[in-house]
């Protein structure tokens, strides 16, 4: 099976959305069909399940040599990488503390020679914040180093903050490149697109040697705004997996005859919340003891909480802000309805969540999900009446609700991350010399 | 001499337009007309009147020896004399050879007989009526809403007078029995009863077309022969199916109209085989044996069951409703509110909401006006919401 040199940005527990879980579930369906996969991370925050799938590395960790003479040097790396102008702070942050720990496990590995004059570690800390970009380029050069030393057959990378990653790790190892596209920087602002990120995007998907598009709908935004030639790109969907036990009790307490529609998302343009509270509106003049829940934050929060009071609906509508796990099972547990209003939504896996729970959803036609998923409900994100004549339904008729329950919990046991995985297997297995096995 | 027994069934029904919750109290139509229009005039274009030319064409060629049978729902004829009276005008020049047979159902194709043996009979009438006033014909052969049977069925089809029966030669109630005599129904005294010839039924109506088939291309010769090959052991070879086949699910270019325009030709290359019309069959044939159904068979999909109208959430929550409403309808003593409330009763709209097999896309999809089952179920709940406030409002007006 292929050994796989994967570059991700997010993984449990440091995550902060879908990424994080799909590069987790991914990677245990690989693992379990026998693919060998060193999985590296911007950084290792604390302790790391020792029951793994797979090898965690943390970029911060890693140790640059600096008698390595055919490389760059971080400086001459940037200079080559600046496709756009950065203004960065970065400086090399030098640790003499617990590194020692994590070059004896390297060591151990032989993932380095023990040299150890002269070396320093790039410090990340794999957070979104205002310095992402400088991050991001700096995960790349010790991206390259990390391929130097682990021995692998295929480069993995899962989107954009792990694209130059990749294409440095090729530049190093020669292995060919595959960019898994989890969403764009399309969907995730619309028009305002930041040119930056634009650009990082389209440098790694037109440097990879195969593209993995999480639905048909990524692919075509791939081929019509990045210019990419269809056939370079594979589809593979995501799917779900149940995490852990699932939660019964209820987040938000309502009484018998009260329903409640869930909202699960960043609160951004991506995500339509805004015709959600739209929707809502139209719903509770027809059906007054629904209550709406909003769950998640975002650059749209306060937007939305004015217009809320504008239509006067406060009273049913609930902002809880960015929730952590078991609350969101909570909620999920608690919720008659999910409602998934994307404008542009590559997957979806919060909905096949939903599904789960044995909550009924009603999806955007704009999303990958509704590609594999028959037996849910389905709207364009901008057709307000529509929605609120779909929540109205489910609320006041149960037969439906109880009908797109038990279907769509028949329909979920086909969509496997043991088939996604299969596809990926074979993607690499084309990209490998047939040799290698 | 074994008989050659055609019945075609030509149903259009009276699609919903699309209704919304906030349609509700503002909108008391219901009906998609234009639709509903432009679909009986594409079937008739591409099906019912070339089709019925060719009938013609064939019984005059074999002078009356060429015989066949048609039951045409209520609603179908009512939407023809609205969006294309000339296919009724055709039906009715058929009607005057004495060559066909007009067979009766329920007026709305409906699922009546399930929910209420009384709107059962009065669509039965209707129907009746109907068939007496367009082709001048007294019915006696019965079949029920897509071939939906039970002993049940029989007994109350004889109580309404008719002397044959249609049902679907399922395997199920034959065993080992063949479908290709008269049978009576175990429970009835006089009504007999014919069944379908699926297999071949199906190789005209189904696999005409298929590539992958192994009969593939049906000629009427290789047709012709394996009907021939009956000979000796058959009396009513049952061939039954939608008119629709022709021209509309195999398209003219399949030469489905070749195949139908040859097939008595080479039928009666064996002088022993004739055609004829149910009621024709079975008078002239003798009981061979009684048979006892007392589950439901239907002619649809693999199941034969009535599992593509009824059986899931959706399907039993709306034919509930619908048939909740009966009597506060009749009560308003309303012509125009029993009908509608009639059209509502209609097998089609149930078989919309059908969820089996809807991953898979299959048939049901491709008669499908709604993007899924539950499209369906939500946009005839919410016309039945107008509908009840409509109704009770005119029961107001009543008390008043």
């Amino acid at each position: 099976m292929t050994k796989v040199l994967m570059y991700g940005w997010e993984f449990p527990p440091y995550i902060s959305g879908g990424l994080g879980i799909a590069c987790h579930d991914l990677t245990k369906a690989l693992s379990e069909i026998g693919t060998k996969i060193t999985f590296v991370l911007p950084t290792l925050q604390g302790k790391t399940d020792t029951n793994l799938h797979l090898e965690l590395l943390s970029s911060s960790d890693h140790v640059i040599e600096e008698t390595q003479q055919k490389t760059l040097s971080y400086e001459e790396f940037k200079e080559r990488m600046d496709i756009i102008g950065i203004e960065s702070t970065l400086r090399p942050y030098f640790t003499e503390k617990s590194y020692q720990e994590f070059i004896e496990r390297l060591i151990n590995k032989g993932a380095i020679l023990e040299d150890h004059q002269n070396f320093y570690k790039l410090s990340l800390t794999g957070q979104y914040g205002p310095d992402l970009i400088s991050e991001v380029f700096r995960y790349a050069y010790v991206a390259g180093k990390i391929a130097a030393k682990v021995e692998h057959e295929v480069i993995h990378t899962h989107d954009w903050l792990t694209f130059l990653a990749g294409v440095e790790a090729k530049r190093i190892s020669g292995k060919p490149l595959i960019c898994h596209v989890h969403a764009l920087e399309t969907d995730r602002s619309g028009i305002n697109v930041n040119q930056q990120i634009y650009e990082i995007e389209k440098m790694g998907l037109h440097e990879a040697d195969k593209i993995i598009a999480v639905s048909f709908l990524t692919k075509n935004n791939i081929v019509n705004y990045y210019g990419i030639d269809p056939n370079k790109i594979e589809v593979v969907h995501n799917a779900v997996s149940k995490h852990k036990s699932t939660q019964r009790t209820e987040y938000i307490k309502k009484t018998p005859d009260e329903k409640l529609v869930l909202f699960l998302g960043r609160i951004t343009f991506q995500k339509g919340p805004d015709y959600f509270i739209e929707a809502a509106a139209k719903v509770l003049k027809e059906f007054p003891k629904a209550r709406f829940v909003v769950a998640g934050s975002g650059d749209m929060m306060h937007r939305l909480i004015e217009r809320t009071a504008e239509l006067k609906i406060g009273r049913n509508i609930h902002f809880t802000g960015f929730l952590k796990r078991p609350e969101v099972e909570e909620l999920f547990a608690s919720s008659d309805l999910y409602v998934m209003s994307s404008v542009s939504e590559p997957f979806g896996i919060s909905c096949l969540e939903a599904i789960l729970f044995d909550v009924p959803v009603i999806i955007s036609k704009q999303s990958g999900v509704s590609e594999v998923l028959s037996n849910a409900l389905k709207v364009d994100f901008w057709d307000v009446d529509e929605l609120a004549n779909k929540i109205l339904n489910v609320l006041t008729h149960p037969a439906l609700s109880k009908e797109l329950q038990a279907q769509s919990s028949e329909e979920l046991k086909h969509i496997q991350w043991e088939k996604s995985a299969t596809k990926v297997e074979d993607i690499y297995k084309k990209l490998v010399p047939a040799h290698s096995y | 001499m074994p008989s050659i027994c055609f019945y075609f069934q030509v149903h259009q029904p009276k699609r919903l337009k699309r209704y919304t919750i906030f349609d509700i109290n503002k909108s008391h139509f219901y009906e998609a007309d234009d639709a509903n229009s432009s679909i009986m005039r594409k079937v008739a274009y591409k099906c019912y009147l070339p089709t019925n030319q060719l009938m013609l064409e064939l019984i005059k060629k074999h002078h009356g020896k060429f015989r066949i049978s048609y039951s045409i729902s209520g609603v179908a004829i009512d939407q023809m004399k609205k969006y294309s009276p000339e296919t009724l005008e055709s039906f009715k020049r058929l009607a005057e050879t004495g060559c066909v047979e007009f067979i009766c159902e329920t007026y709305y194709h409906s699922l009546a007989f399930l929910y209420s043996k009384d709107e059962f009979k009065l669509q039965v009438e209707k129907q009746r009526q109907l068939i007496r006033d367009e082709f001048g014909q007294e019915p006696t052969t019965f079949r029920n809403t897509e071939l939906i049977y039970n002993n049940e069925v029989a007994k109350a089809a004889e109580e309404l007078g008719f002397d044959t029966i249609l049902a679907e030669g399922a395997d199920k109630i034959l065993g080992w029995r063949s479908s290709n005599f008269v049978y009576q129904p175990v429970n009835c005294d006089h009504i007999k009863l014919l069944l379908k010839n699926y297999q071949l039924s199906d190789d005209i109506a189904f696999r005409f077309s298929n590539r992958g088939w192994a009969g593939y291309p049906l000629t009427a010769c290789k047709f012709a022969r394996w009907v021939h090959d009956l000979d000796g052991n058959a009396e009513a070879i049952n061939f039954f199916m939608d008119y629709e086949t022709f021209g509309e699910h195999q398209w003219e270019d399949t030469g489905i109209f070749k195949f139908l325009y040859a097939l008595p030709d080479y039928i009666f290359k064996n002088p022993q085989f004739e055609f004829n019309t149910p009621s024709e069959v079975a008078k002239k044939y003798p009981v061979r044996d009684r048979l006892d159904v007392p589950y439901f068979v239907s002619w649809a999909d693999t199941e034969r069951d009535l599992t593509a109208w009824k059986g899931n959430f959706l399907q039993d929550d709306a034919l509930e409703a619908i048939f909740k409403l009966r009597d506060s309808v009749y009560r308003t003593n309303d012509e125009s509110l029993i009908d509608t409330w009639r059209a509502l009763t209609t097998s089609d709209h149930f078989y919309y909401m059908c969820t089996k097999w809807f991953a898979d896309g299959d048939v049901h999809k491709y008669f499908n006006p709604y993007e899924s089952p539950y499209e369906a179920y939500i946009n005839y709940q919410n016309v039945l919401k107008d509908f009840s406030q409509t109704v009770e409002k005119a029961l107001e007006v009543q008390l008043v």
